[in-house]
C-alpha cells in the first residue's frame, strides 16, 4: 500500500491541481472563458423565494361552460330529446329520453373528426369521460383530459409570470415548474416581494361588455361599478384582453389624472369600432377579474384601434394595470403557497458567521490533530486542506449553490474528514505493536483499515443521498456539500495522505514515532 | 494509547438506563409532542431588527394583537434589538397579511423596521414537508438496515438499527422536553446523526467481526470488550474533532444554525455512546459467535 507508481502520483496530483484551479476561479471573476463559480443561495445573498400553485378549479368550470353550446348543438343535430341540462363544478349532466344508451355513446367516443370529445393521440384516450345511469348522462374530464388541461395551464402561467416579473426589471429571476401544479420563483436580491405578489395574485382577465338598462333574466348580471353604483351588465363579451397588443400608463393632459392607453390588434380594432359605432350614448363596462374598473359612456365610434381606460386610479395603479394588460391574463388563478424572503443584511451576517465558525472549527481540528499525531497530524492536516480545496473545486465545476446549511456541511466535513486518517493511523499504531518492520506495519494498517473506512463513509453517504432527494432549498445545499465532502475525503485520505505518509516513512524508517 | 476497560460489566446497567431514556423520550414525544415550526405546521415567521433599543417584546406583541391574528408568538432572537415573530394563522392566500403586519409595526414602533427574514408556509405545503421529512428519515433507516445486512450478518443489521432508533428517539425526546423547534434543518440534522451513528457502529462491528474470526475460542462478550477497547481511541478522537467543528457552529454560526448544531451535538454524543453500549450488547443478546460467521465465510472475508 505504500508503493506508488510514477503515473499514479502524476494522476493524483493532477486531479488535485485541476480541482484547486477550479476552486481558485471563485477568487477573481475576470476570467472570460471559464465563468464558473459557486453561487450563493438566497439565504446568503438575500432574496425572495415564492412557491406558486395554480388553481385549476375555475378553469375546469370555464372549459365546461365553453362546451355547453357545442354539446347542445350536437344533441339537437342528432335528434336527442334532452332535458335537465346542468353545469356542475366539474361535470355537465343531462337526461336523454330517446336513446338506447348506445347511439350517444358511439357518437361521443368516435375517434374520427370528433369535435365534441377530442381524441388525444398522445395518451390514446378522449378528453372527456361519460357516465350513464339509466337516462342520466354525466360528462366530465378524463384523467388525461385533466392532465392536458393542467399542463397547458402551467406552461401558460409560467410564461405570463415570467413576463410580469421581467417587466418589473428584477435581476436574474429563476422561474421553473415543480411537480404537477407548482411554479418556483426565485428572485435574488429582492428585499420585499409584496409588489410581485400583488401582481401575481391577479389573473388580469380583461373584457369589454355593454351596460344595459333593463333587467334581462338571460345573458346579463348585476355588478357594482367603480363608483359604487349598481348596474346591469350584458354577459356577452365584446372583446377581451387577448386582443390587446400594448398598454402603457399615461397622464391625461386635461384632467391630469392617470390612465392606461391601450392598442388593439386588427381583429380587436374592427370589432371595437363596430360596437362603438352602433352603441353611441350607451355605457361600456371595462371588467377586470369580474370587477368593473371603469364604465365610461361611448361618445363617438373608436375605429383607430386604440383607446384609454381612465377611472379613480393612482399612478401606481395604472402602472400595474398597464403591466398586467401587457403581459396578458393568467389562464387560472395562482395561489402563493410558500414564501421565504431573506434581507440582504441577514444574508451578509450569515456569510460572516458561517465563515468565522468555519475558520475557528478548522483551526481547532487542525491543532488537535497536530497535538495527537505530530508529523502525521501535519500530513492529516495537509490532506484536510486539499480536501477542502477539492470540495470547493467540485462545487465550482457543478456550479452548485452554497447555502447556510451548506456551510454547516463543510464545517461538519472538516470534523468528520479526519476520521479516515484517524482510523488509519490508529490501525497502524496497533500493527506497530506486533509488527517489527515499520514499513510492513504501515502497509498493513492502510490495507486493513480500508474496508472499515469505506463502510463507515458509505453509510453517511447513503444518508446524504436521501437528504438530497427529499430535501428542499437550503437543506439540499447541506446534502450537496456533505456528500461531495465524503468523496473528496476518501480521495485525500487514501491518495494524498497515503502518498505523503509513504514518502515520509520510506525516508525516515528508523525514527518513526506515531 | 491502549485502553483496557471492562465495558461488558456495565452493559446491563447502561442498557437499563438506555431503556428508561427511550421510554421516557417516547412518553414525551407522544404526550407532550414536538414543537413543530412553521415548516411543518404552516404559518408565518418574521425576523425583525429595530433601531430603537427601548423596544420590548410587549411593544411588538401589542401592535400585532390589534390585527387579530390569533396565536402570535414574539421573542428575542439573539441580539437585544432582534425579534422573532411567529404567527400560526394559516391562510391559503396570504398576499395581504404580511404587508398588513409590516404597516402596523412600522406605524406603532415609529421607525422603519428592518425585516431581515420573512417565511410563510401554507397548510398544504407544510403537510407535504412533514410527510417527506418522515419518509426521508424512515427511508434512511431502511437503507442503513439493508446496507449492514448486505455487508454483515442479520444480527449486526438488527443491532445497528436498534442503536439508530435509540439515538433518534432520545434526540427527539430531548427536543420534546426542551420544546426546541423542529424545522427542516432539524430533519437534516437527524439524518446526519443517522449517518454518523452508523459510521461509529460500523467501525466497532467491523472490528468485532474481525476479532471473532481471529480468536474463535473467545466468547462474544470478550470479543466485544476487546473490539470496543481497540477502537476506543479512534472513537474518542473522531468524536472530539466532530464536536470541535459542531461547537464552533453552535457558538459562532449565528441564530439560524443554533437548533441544527445543537441537534447534531446531541446526536454525536448519543451516537458515540450507543455504538459502545447499545450496538455491541445486542450482539450478545442475539447469541452471535464465531459460528455465526462461518455460515457465510466466503462472503465476509475482507
Amino acid at each position: 500500500m505504500l508503493n506508488f507508481t510514477k503515473i499514479k502520483i502524476i494522476i493524483i496530483y493532477f486531479i488535485l491541481l485541476f480541482l484547486i484551479f477550479f476552486a481558485s476561479l471563485n477568487l477573481n471573476n475576470d476570467n472570460p472563458i471559464l465563468k464558473k463559480k459557486v453561487n450563493l443561495g438566497l439565504d446568503l445573498q438575500g432574496g425572495s423565494y415564492l412557491l406558486l400553485e395554480i388553481d385549476t378549479k375555475p378553469l375546469i368550470k370555464e372549459r365546461l361552460q365553453d362546451k355547453v353550446i357545442e354539446i347542445k348543438k350536437f344533441l339537437k343535430k342528432n335528434n336527442f330529446n334532452y332535458n335537465s341540462f346542468l353545469i356542475n363544478e366539474n361535470s355537465i349532466s343531462f337526461k336523454i329520453e330517446n336513446d338506447n344508451n348506445k347511439k350517444f355513446q358511439n357518437l361521443f367516443f368516435s375517434t374520427k373528426d370528433n369535435t365534441i370529445n377530442q381524441y388525444i393521440d398522445q395518451y390514446r384516450t378522449h378528453q372527456f369521460d361519460l357516465e350513464i345511469k339509466n337516462d342520466s348522462y354525466l360528462i366530465k374530464f378524463s384523467k388525461y383530459g385533466l392532465l392536458t388541461l393542467n399542463n397547458s395551464a402551467v406552461n401558460q402561467s409560467i410564461e405570463i409570470v415570467r413576463r410580469r416579473i421581467d417587466d418589473l426589471g428584477t435581476k436574474e429571476p429563476t422561474i421553473i415548474q415543480r411537480g404537477e401544479k407548482r411554479i418556483v420563483v426565485e428572485l435574488p436580491g429582492l428585499k420585499d416581494p409584496s409588489r410581485i405578489k400583488d401582481l401575481l395574485g391577479k389573473t388580469a382577465q380583461l373584457n369589454f361588455r355593454l351596460i344595459t338598462d333593463k333587467q334581462d333574466d338571460f345573458g346579463s348580471e348585476k355588478m357594482i361599478s367603480e363608483n359604487g353604483e349598481e348596474v346591469i351588465v350584458n354577459k356577452k363579451i365584446i372583446m377581451s384582453g387577448e386582443n390587446l397588443i400594448d398598454a402603457q400608463p399615461r397622464v391625461d393632459n386635461q384632467s391630469n389624472s392617470p390612465m392606461v392607453a391601450f392598442t388593439l390588434d386588427r381583429y380587436g380594432a374592427q370589432k371595437f369600432g363596430k360596437v362603438t359605432t352602433n352603441n353611441i350614448g350607451k355605457r361600456l363596462a371595462i371588467v377586470l377579474d369580474n370587477k368593473i374598473i371603469s364604465a365610461p359612456v361611448i361618445r363617438e365610434s373608436i375605429t383607430g384601434g386604440s383607446g384609454t381606460i381612465s377611472g379613480n386610479f393612482s399612478f401606481q395603479e395604472v402602472t400595474d394595470l398597464a403591466l398586467l394588460l401587457r403581459s396578458g391574463a393568467l389562464p387560472t388563478p395562482i395561489n402563493i403557497v410558500e414564501e421565504r424572503t431573506v434581507g440582504p443584511d441577514l444574508g451578509r451576517d450569515s456569510i460572516i458567521s458561517g465563515a468565522i465558525s468555519l475558520i475557528i472549527g478548522f483551526v481547532l481540528v487542525v491543532l488537535y490533530m497536530f497535538y495527537k499525531y505530530r508529523i502525521f497530524g501535519l500530513i492529516a492536516n495537509i490532506s484536510l486542506v486539499s480536501n477542502l480545496l477539492m470540495l470547493v473545486g467540485v462545487l465550482t465545476i457543478l456550479e452548485a449553490t452554497l447555502t447556510l446549511p451548506g456551510i454547516a456541511g463543510i464545517i461538519l466535513t472538516v470534523g468528520m474528514a479526519v476520521d479516515a486518517n484517524v482510523l488509519i493511523f490508529e490501525r497502524i499504531k496497533e500493527e506497530l505493536r506486533t509488527e517489527k518492520s515499520i514499513i510492513h506495519a504501515f502497509d498493513m494498517g492502510y490495507s486493513r483499515a480500508k474496508i472499515t473506512v469505506l463502510d463507515a463513509n458509505i453509510t453517511t453517504l447513503l444518508a446524504t443521498v436521501i437528504l438530497f432527494i427529499f430535501g428542499t432549498g437550503p437543506v439540499k445545499g447541506f446534502a450537496v456539500t456533505l456528500g461531495i465532502g465524503i468523496i473528496t475525503t476518501l480521495f485525500s485520505a487514501y491518495f494524498i495522505a497515503r502518498h505523503l505518509t509513504s514518502t515520509y516513512v520510506l525516508r525516515n524508517r528508523e525514527k518513526i514515532n506515531l | 494509547m491502549k485502553y483496557n476497560f471492562n465495558f461488558v460489566n456495565y452493559f446491563k446497567k447502561f442498557n437499563f438506563i438506555s431503556l428508561i431514556l427511550v421510554l421516557l423520550s417516547l412518553f414525551f414525544v407522544l404526550f407532550k409532542g414536538l414543537n413543530y415550526g412553521i415548516d411543518f405546521k404552516g404559518g408565518t415567521l418574521i425576523e425583525v431588527r429595530v433601531q430603537n433599543n427601548d423596544i420590548r417584546v410587549s411593544d411588538i406583541r401589542d401592535s400585532l394583537n390589534k390585527l387579530n391574528l390569533g396565536d402570535v408568538n414574539v421573542k428575542n432572537f439573539g441580539e437585544k434589538s432582534d425579534f422573532l415573530i411567529k404567527i400560526e394563522k394559516k391562510l391559503n392566500n396570504n398576499e395581504s397579511l404580511i404587508s398588513e403586519i409590516k404597516t402596523s409595526l412600522d406605524q406603532d414602533l415609529n421607525e422603519e423596521v428592518n425585516y431581515r427574514r420573512v417565511e410563510s408556509v401554507g397548510p398544504k405545503v407544510s403537510a407535504e414537508l412533514l410527510k417527506s421529512g418522515i419518509i426521508s428519515i424512515g427511508l434512511a433507516l431502511l437503507m442503513m438496515l439493508f446496507y449492514i445486512w448486505f455487508r454483515f450478518e442479520w444480527q449486526f443489521s438488527l443491532g445497528s438499527i436498534v442503536a439508530l432508533f435509540h439515538d433518534v428517539i432520545i434526540t427527539l425526546g430531548i427536543f420534546s422536553i426542551l420544546s426546541i423547534e423542529i424545522n427542516l434543518s432539524i430533519v437534516a440534522a437527524v439524518l446526519t446523526i443517522v449517518g454518523y451513528s452508523m459510521n461509529d457502529t460500523v467501525v466497532i462491528y467491523d472490528r468485532i467481526r474481525e476479532n471473532l474470526s481471529k480468536f474463535n475460542r473467545l466468547e462474544i462478550d470478550q470479543v466485544s470488550n476487546l473490539s470496543v477497547n481497540e477502537t476506543l481511541s479512534r472513537t474518542l478522537i473522531t468524536s472530539v474533532t466532530t464536536l470541535l467543528a459542531l461547537f464552533s457552529i453552535f457558538i459562532l454560526g449565528g441564530e439560524i444554525l443554533k437548533g441544527f448544531s445543537f441537534a447534531m451535538i446531541l446526536g454525536v454524543i448519543i451516537g458515540t455512546y450507543s455504538s459502545i453500549f447499545v450496538a455491541s450488547p445486542v450482539l450478545r443478546y442475539l447469541k452471535v459467535s464465531s459460528k455465526t460467521l462461518e455460515k457465510k465465510e466466503d462472503k465476509i472475508v475482507p
